[in-house]
Parts: C-alpha cells; sequence; structure tokens
C-alpha cells in the first residue's frame, strides 16, 4: 500500500498542494462556463438574427402594408398554418420537392462523371488541358436563362431537359476543383514516385487523386447546391412532365397563394442547405480524419 | 579521383566530370568528380544555391547532367527529402510502407519491413498517427523509416534536418549515424551545417559557391560509434575550424 502511494508521488508533480483541491475543481467549472459561453456565442447571433427578421416580417405585413395588399406577404404565422399545417398543401409542396431532388442528384451525379473524366484527362496532358479549358469557362458564363429555350428546342421539356440544365449549371465547379486538386500534389512527393518507377495509373491513384480529395469535396458542395437551383429553375421554366418546386412556385405565384408560395421558398432552400450539410458531413467522414477542414457543417 | 579503402572494394555511386548547366543559363555544377562506397558516409558541405542539391537530384535520375556519368544502381535507391514528403491521407504505417508497396512487394512482407523500420527509428506507437498530428522530428523519423524499409545500398540525403530545431537535429544526426553504422549503406549527405557533417562522416568535399566545385576534401578520423561529447572534442573542433576555413575561402 505504501508503496503504492510513494509510486503516486513520484509520478504526480502536485501533491505539494495536496489539500488545495479547489482551484482544481474553479478551473474545471470555469471550463464549463466558458464551453456554455462558447455555445452561446454560437447560437445566440444567429437566433437574434432569426427574431429580428421575423419581427421585421410582421412589421411589413402589419404596418408597412395596407390591409388590402397584406396578400403580398402574409404573416409568418399564416404561412406556417397554411404551408405546413394543411397537409393538402404540405404534401404538395414535398412531393415537388422530392421530384426536384431527384433531378438534382441525377444531373449532379451525371456531373460527377463528366467532371472527373474531363479533369483526369486535363491533369493527364497539358495539350488537353488547353484545348478544353475554355469551353469551359464559356459554358460556365452562357447565363442559364439564355440557353432555356435552346434546350428546350432541342430536347424538349421533360425530366431530361431539366436534368441537362442541372449538368449546364454544376459542372464547372466540379471541373476546375478536381483539376486544381489532381496538381495539388507537392513536387518533391512526384519525384518521389518518379524515383520509385512509379507508373501514371499508380501516380494518379495513390497521389493524384488522394491529394486532391479536399478540393473534389469543395467543388462537390457548391455543385451540389447549384444542382439543386439547376433543378428549381428548369421546372419553373419548361413546366411540364412531372411536377417539381419550380412549377409550383409559379403556380403559386399565379394564383396569389401567398402563403404556400413562401413555404415552397422556405422547403426550396430548406433543400440547398441539407445538401450542402450533407456533402460536409460526407467530407468530414472521408477526409477528416487527415485533412483540416474548415467552413461551416464540418 | 578518391581512394577507397581497400577491404569495402568497388564504388557504389561515383561521379564523373559532372556539369549543370540549366536552360535558363544558370550553371549549377562544374566538373565535379567522386566516389563513394558501401560503408562511406561523405557529406557535401556548402553555401546555400551552389548546387549540392543538384548533384543528388542528378545521382538519383531526376535530372539528367548536362557533362559527364554518374554511375549507380538506380533500382533500389534510398533518397531522404529536405521535406519529410509524407502523404497527408496515409498513417505512419502506410507512409512507411509506401515504397515497399511501389516496388510490388506482398502486403504482408511490406507490413513486416514497415514495423522493422519503425522500430529502428523509434516511432513504435505511432504507427495509427496521421502525419499532420506528428512534430517535425517525428515525421523526419517517418521519413527516414520508409527509406529503410528498402534497405537501399545508397542512401542520398538532401539536408534533411534542416528545418528541425538544434536538439532534435542532433539526436537525428545520432540516430543516422547508427543506422549508417548498422546498416552499412553508402550514405551521401548534404547540409550546410558543418557540425553535422564532422560529426556523421566518413569524409567531407567542401563545394564552392556557383557553378559548385568540389574544393577540398577532409577525412574524418573518429571511430564510430560516435557519441553525442565527441562535438565537444578538441581533435572535433579543429577539423569543423579547417572545413569552415575552406568553405569561407571557397566564395
Amino acid at each position: 500500500m505504501s508503496t503504492v502511494d510513494h509510486r503516486v508521488v513520484e509520478t504526480d508533480t502536485a501533491p505539494a498542494t495536496p489539500p488545495e483541491d479547489r482551484p482544481g475543481s474553479g478551473r474545471r467549472s470555469a471550463r464549463r462556463t466558458s464551453r456554455t459561453q462558447s455555445l452561446l456565442a454560437t447560437v445566440l447571433p444567429p437566433a437574434f438574427m432569426g427574431v429580428v427578421f421575423v419581427g421585421f416580417w410582421f412589421f411589413v405585413t402589419y404596418v408597412l402594408l395596407d390591409p388590402g395588399r397584406r396578400f403580398l406577404l402574409r404573416p409568418p404565422h399564416e404561412v406556417i398554418r397554411v404551408g405546413f399545417f394543411e397537409w393538402d398543401n404540405f404534401s404538395e409542396i414535398l412531393s415537388g420537392l422530392w421530384s426536384s431532388t431527384r433531378v438534382a442528384l441525377i444531373g449532379l451525379t451525371i456531373s460527377i462523371l463528366i467532371g472527373f473524366v474531363l479533369a483526369t484527362i486535363m491533369s493527364q496532358a497539358k495539350v488537353a488541358e488547353r484545348a478544353i479549358f475554355p469551353f469551359m469557362v464559356t459554358l460556365q458564363a452562357i447565363p442559364i436563362l439564355a440557353i432555356v429555350p435552346l434546350i428546350s428546342f432541342w430536347w424538349g421539356t421533360g425530366e431530361r431537359s431539366r436534368i441537362i440544365v442541372c449538368i449546364i449549371i454544376s459542372l464547372f465547379p466540379i471541373i476546375v476543383n478536381t483539376l486544381f486538386g489532381l496538381q495539388s500534389a507537392e513536387r518533391g512527393m512526384h519525384d518521389l514516385f518518379t524515383l520509385h518507377h512509379a507508373n501514371r495509373l499508380t501516380r494518379l491513384r495513390k497521389l493524384m487523386f488522394p491529394a486532391a480529395m479536399p478540393a473534389i469535396f469543395a467543388g462537390l458542395r457548391i455543385s451540389a447546391g447549384l444542382s439543386v437551383i439547376g433543378a428549381i429553375v428548369g421546372d419553373f421554366f419548361f413546366g411540364k412532365g412531372d411536377v417539381g418546386i419550380g412549377q409550383l412556385l409559379r403556380k403559386y405565384a399565379n394564383q396569389l397563394q401567398g402563403e404556400e408560395l413562401l413555404a415552397a421558398v422556405i422547403m426550396s432552400s430548406a433543400l440547398g442547405v441539407t445538401v450542402f450539410l450533407v456533402f460536409g458531413w460526407i467530407q468530414n467522414v472521408a477526409i477528416g480524419k487527415w485533412h483540416d477542414t474548415g467552413g461551416p457543417g464540418t | 579521383m578518391t581512394s577507397a579503402p581497400a577491404a569495402i572494394g568497388t564504388e557504389t555511386l561515383s561521379f564523373d566530370r559532372i556539369g549543370m548547366v540549366f536552360p535558363d543559363g544558370t550553371e549549377a555544377v562544374r566538373e565535379v568528380s567522386f566516389g563513394l562506397s558501401r560503408g562511406e558516409f561523405v557529406t557535401v558541405v556548402g553555401p546555400s544555391g551552389c548546387g549540392k542539391s543538384t548533384l543528388l537530384k542528378i545521382a538519383s535520375g531526376l535530372l539528367e547532367p548536362t557533362s559527364g556519368r554518374v554511375t549507380v544502381d538506380r533500382d533500389r535507391l534510398g533518397y531522404v527529402f529536405q521535406d519529410a514528403t509524407l502523404l497527408p491521407w496515409r498513417t505512419v504505417q502506410g507512409n512507411v510502407e509506401l515504397l515497399a508497396e511501389l516496388h510490388g512487394i506482398p502486403k504482408a512482407e511490406r507490413a513486416r519491413l514497415a514495423s522493422d523500420a519503425i522500430d529502428l527509428v523509434g516511432l513504435n506507437g505511432f504507427e495509427g498517427h496521421y502525419p499532420k498530428s506528428l512534430s517535425g522530428g517525428m515525421k523526419m523519423r517517418a521519413s527516414l523509416a520508409r527509406t529503410l524499409t528498402l534497405s537501399p545500398p545508397v542512401f542520398l540525403f538532401d539536408e534533411p534536418f534542416g528545418a528541425v530545431d538544434e536538439i532534435t537535429r542532433e539526436h537525428l544526426n545520432e540516430e543516422t549515424q547508427q543506422l549508417f553504422q548498422r546498416e552499412g549503406f553508402a550514405g551521401l549527405f548534404i547540409t550546410h551545417s558543418i557540425s553535422e557533417a564532422v560529426f556523421m562522416s566518413t569524409r567531407v568535399l567542401v563545394m564552392s559557391a556557383r557553378p559548385g566545385r568540389i574544393v577540398a576534401e577532409f577525412e574524418v578520423p573518429f571511430e564510430y560509434p560516435r557519441s553525442p561529447d565527441l562535438r565537444f572534442d578538441p581533435e572535433f573542433a579543429r577539423l569543423s575550424g579547417e572545413v569552415s576555413h575552406a568553405l569561407r575561402g571557397s566564395h
């Protein structure tokens, strides 16, 4: 027993002040307060902004607008009651949202495939990069509104056209980020692979692609958000086939259904946020162990 | 040009009148000739930018010299870079296995080679760590271990300990010297630290400012294993002084 005590005394550097347990526990509780404080510091500012926002909303509805023009901005509680608690309306919004999500996911998947292939080709030959890149920039520079009539002209107004809008709008960030990522492996690492006679495929698989992962995920998060926008914009303009959230937005606006319109807008934005968070989560699972990823949602 | 110890035999690396002029007209090295055999640890000291590192790039085949000839077996060349160049997405274990993997060594075998090498550099317990959580000295140890898995007959060191603090550097110097003794490779070490050069080497070559030429050569007579206290030996100080003098004279 005494030997055990002795050993404890030897390894512990604190026994000179054993009875003073207070400072330690004080420190611990201080740590707890600081954690609560930091939690409050992260939650309070956005909560405050939210309250200000809702307050301003009420102010506009009830003070700025004449009673006869209140259909322009329905009050928050009415939006929630009509848009979310009336099941007919809410289920319509949900099914529209689902249709648009499906289009966005298909478009995003095709963008990822095309983007990876093109970026890989460009990373392997400077000539290919010089040949392809200007056209990617051009594609990116076309306002989507300008190309929508052309798309409906060529591919009709169905789901296929919506998917094409998604691809056009979400392809560029994937290509640019993947290419940037593939080119980001350090010179020294390339030298290492050269010294040990690694072939092209090995270099790509074991060096360039892993090195590109953080940039690829950055691109994916941007493109995922854009593909949701693409799906909604496409649906809004083509307005045929499966009813997506875009068609609903147009219908509610035309029929002056203010509550449903705002509820649909809120749900579209929630979809965008969800997609962003999901990709942040995937990123964290995939590369969080070795890469210090910053930014919201990680 | 050099007279290798008779017992060791043929040179495993030799530079024959190497010259290097870069496309932009910079002449990095001129007429450099020397050789080294297994059991020799040769250090090249010189001012920064004198083309020391260029010599290693030429030896390893990363650069083609514009004149002269290098003779070396490049199949299993050990090359320790200035930076640890660890792959951040691999753990220490994964990083140390990398070269064996590139050389097509089967999985079980390379796991064994890696754990042996990790033992040798004293990184046990850190196998599962990612580079981001290692100190500079530990990264360098992992980098050394990675090279050791191939048991290379020739080890090239390109100022590997330049970025770590003085104390870590002295530790790494001792460990490198022990590895050299144990493995008996031919070592070519680039540095601008005279003390590091004299402490580890069997021979010190002094290189001039650009274009780099070998301007002096010193045999280092101390027996291995060398104790850290050797650095305070008067003979050590005298030799370091001579190297320093040659270095200054070369500018």
